[in-house]
């Protein structure tokens, strides 16, 4: 990956409310990620972070302004390619683990790469397995979501967010309901993936210790970066 | 590619949501087998009817009528005028069918047709003290019994009897019992003419079409036409056909060769079979609305995967699922509640089925019957599959549509 071309762009961003009395959630966001940079947004509470986030992982649209994904706009681009494009290039992990509670610790990590067809069924299990195994959850594979522990949980949402082997991680508050400790694991793993993997990962946070430990660190206030 | 993957969710969401999956699943089940019973129960009901009517009675009757009256010399000469005469009516043929010889003849010369003349008429039946209203019917049982099986239906008696009696008459079952009337007992027929006839019952017969039984009888056509003084004339030609289906057809060119009157077994019986069809209505209104309530069932369960599933749809679609994925698990959902629900309805239904046709009683209606005459058919079982799989695919298809539309960045934003 050259680093003449940002990973991930924002430009110009604006995402506002409509309604009666509009409210802007974020406003003229200019911001570059590269490979295996680790990033940190952080700001008080309300000041847009999560909304940044959203609009970086395509869940959400822009008002105006673009977002690019390896160096091509995604403004415009219909729903289903979109999905296709968080499906192969991003992964997701959220405050709440979201895991399906109906499905297994391995099945949860499956989903994604069920879902892009790519691997085989038995190739599928491994790479299940094998991403547990890295995140030191070998031994609860087989285990419902409901009889883990939250660290153990916000694991497992990483290991689903690494299935497709994403270019781009995005998290958002990954360790706002974690212990201390756990908060630590998740936090080092992060790090790990942008230092080791040269993945691009973005982290929402309000934990100014666990955001000095990144590459970057981006404060939002009122929906405006401030230096 | 999706496809058992969203599946799997599905089965999940069911499988974990036990109580009322099997609720909707009974309300598919019971539609099905409510279905299947009813309809085998009614048309097996029909069929019976209808086959006793094709069996029994003529499947085309040539009478000595005519639908409409003649057209007027005054309609001919001004045929674009707007005519009106007044105490116009079809003629009435006292010497009943004219050239009914050169018909039967003529008739007699098509294939798979069976034809007999009769003289249909009333009479007054006269046997001790009782009398009672029947209609006389004068036949040629060497040619009767290839047109209708009074000869199987008769339970006492030979038809032979009519030509070795002097005057023999044969009863229905309903017209002896209600007079006590027994074999070989004298009755007295008195016909509207006047001509009093001390006749000597030589059969009785039972057809189950409770009509038949409790008011026709049976004499030599010969008699029938001293009874009515009617020497010579035949009023009813009755025909017997190897395709029952061509009745109709054939009913039409009869009365457009001959002009008179001719109706196939569907137009003497139209009035039952107007039932027949009232009746089916009333079926498919009922088991439509079982299926309905199971609707609102399946509904319900959908939505309330949907509504309890809210993080789930944000996480899977944020993950990369299109919507279409997502209202394909729900719609999986229905599906699978839909064809569990109808094959359950199928082996219900089968058992009702069994058990109806187990039972045993006696019932008189427009036939007389022992225990519920039953339909089995393949295709009540297609009918009701298809009415419950679709009716639980739609049922699943509105919430699927709403769980599909909703936006990731509202689901995790809330829940963050």
């Amino acid at each position: 990956m050259t680093p003449a071309i940002p990973i991930l762009e924002a430009r110009r961003l604006t995402r506002e409310l409509p309604g009666p009395v509009p409210v802007t959630l974020v406003r003229d966001i200019d911001l570059t990620v590269a490979a295996g940079e680790f990033v940190a947004i952080t700001g008080p509470s309300g000041s847009g972070k999560s909304s940044l986030l959203y609009l970086l992982g395509l869940l959400d649209t822009p008002s105006s302004g673009d977002v690019l994904v390896d160096g091509l706009p995604t403004v415009g681009i219909p729903d289903n390619p979109l999905a296709d494009l968080r499906l192969s290039r991003f992964g997701f992990v959220f405050q709440f683990h979201f895991l399906l509670p109906e499905f297994s610790a391995r099945d949860n990590v499956e989903i994604p790469m069920r879902r892009l067809g790519l691997l085989g069924t038995g190739e599928i299990r491994d790479r299940a397995e094998f991403l547990l195994e890295t995140l030191g959850l070998a031994e609860h594979a087989h285990k419902l979501p409901e009889q883990m522990s939250g660290g153990q949980r916000q694991r497992v949402a990483v290991a689903r967010a690494l299935a497709n082997d994403p270019a781009i991680i995005l998290a958002d508050e990954p360790t706002g309901n974690l212990d201390t400790k756990s908060a630590e694991n998740v936090f080092s793993l992060f790090r790990q993936l942008a230092s080791d993997q040269g993945r691009a990962v973005v982290v929402v946070t309000h934990d100014t210790e666990l955001a000095a430990r990144a590459d970057r660190r981006i404060h939002l206030v009122d929906g405006r970066i401030v230096p | 590619m999706a496809t058992p993957l969203g599946l799997a969710i599905a089965a999940r969401h069911l499988s974990h949501r036990r109580r009322q999956t099997v609720t909707s699943l009974l309300g598919v089940a019971l539609g099905v087998a409510f279905f299947i019973a009813i309809a085998s129960m009614m048309q097996g009901f029909q069929q019976d009817f209808v086959n006793r009517i094709i069996d029994s009675s003529p499947h085309v009757t040539i009478k000595d009528e005519f639908r409409t009256p003649p057209r007027q010399p005054v309609e001919n000469v001004y045929p674009d005028a707007v005519i009106q005469l007044r105490g116009l009516k079809p003629r009435d043929e006292v010497r009943g069918l004219r050239g009914a010889r050169a018909i039967i003849a003529a008739l007699e010369q098509l294939p798979g047709l069976k034809v007999a003349p009769t003289l249909a008429g009333n009479a007054l039946l006269r046997y001790g003290p009782k009398d009672s209203s029947v209609n006389v019917i004068g036949i040629v049982p060497d040619k009767e019994r290839l047109v209708t099986k009074l000869e199987k239906d008769l339970i006492a008696g030979k038809l032979e009897g009519l030509y070795t009696a002097a005057n023999g008459i044969i009863l229905g079952e309903g017209v002896a019992q209600k007079a006590g009337i027994g074999m070989d007992d004298l009755v007295t027929v008195v016909s509207p003419e006047g001509v009093v006839l001390r006749m000597k019952v030589v059969g009785i017969f039972r057809s189950g079409l409770t009509v038949t039984d409790n008011f026709d009888t049976y004499m030599l056509m010969k008699k029938a036409q001293v009874l009515q003084n009617r020497p010579n004339v035949i009023n009813r030609v009755r025909i017997r056909m190897d395709d029952v289906e061509q009745a109709q057809p054939l009913a039409r060119k009869i009365e457009a060769r001959f002009g008179y009157r001719t109706e196939s077994w569907q137009e003497q019986s139209s009035n039952v079979l107007g039932i027949f069809v009232i009746q089916n209505v009333i079926m498919y209104s009922t088991v439509g609305a079982i299926l309905i309530v199971a609707c609102f069932g399946i509904f319900n369960v959908i939505s309330t995967v949907v509504f309890e599933k809210t993080k789930d749809i944000g996480i899977l679609k944020s993950m990369g699922f299109r919507d279409a994925d997502i209202r394909r698990i729900f719609v999986y959902e229905g599906l699978m509640v839909g064809s569990i629900g109808v094959v359950m309805g199928w082996a219900l239904g089968f058992g009702l089925v069994e058990f109806m046709g187990s039972l045993h009683f006696k019932m008189e209606g427009f036939v007389r019957a022992e225990g519920l005459v039953l339909y089995k058919s393949a295709k009540h079982y297609v009918i009701s599959g298809a009415m419950g799989l679709t009716a639980s695919t739609f049922a699943a298809w509105l919430p699927a549509r709403r769980a599909s539309r909703l936006k990731p960045v509202d689901i995790v934003r809330g829940a963050a």
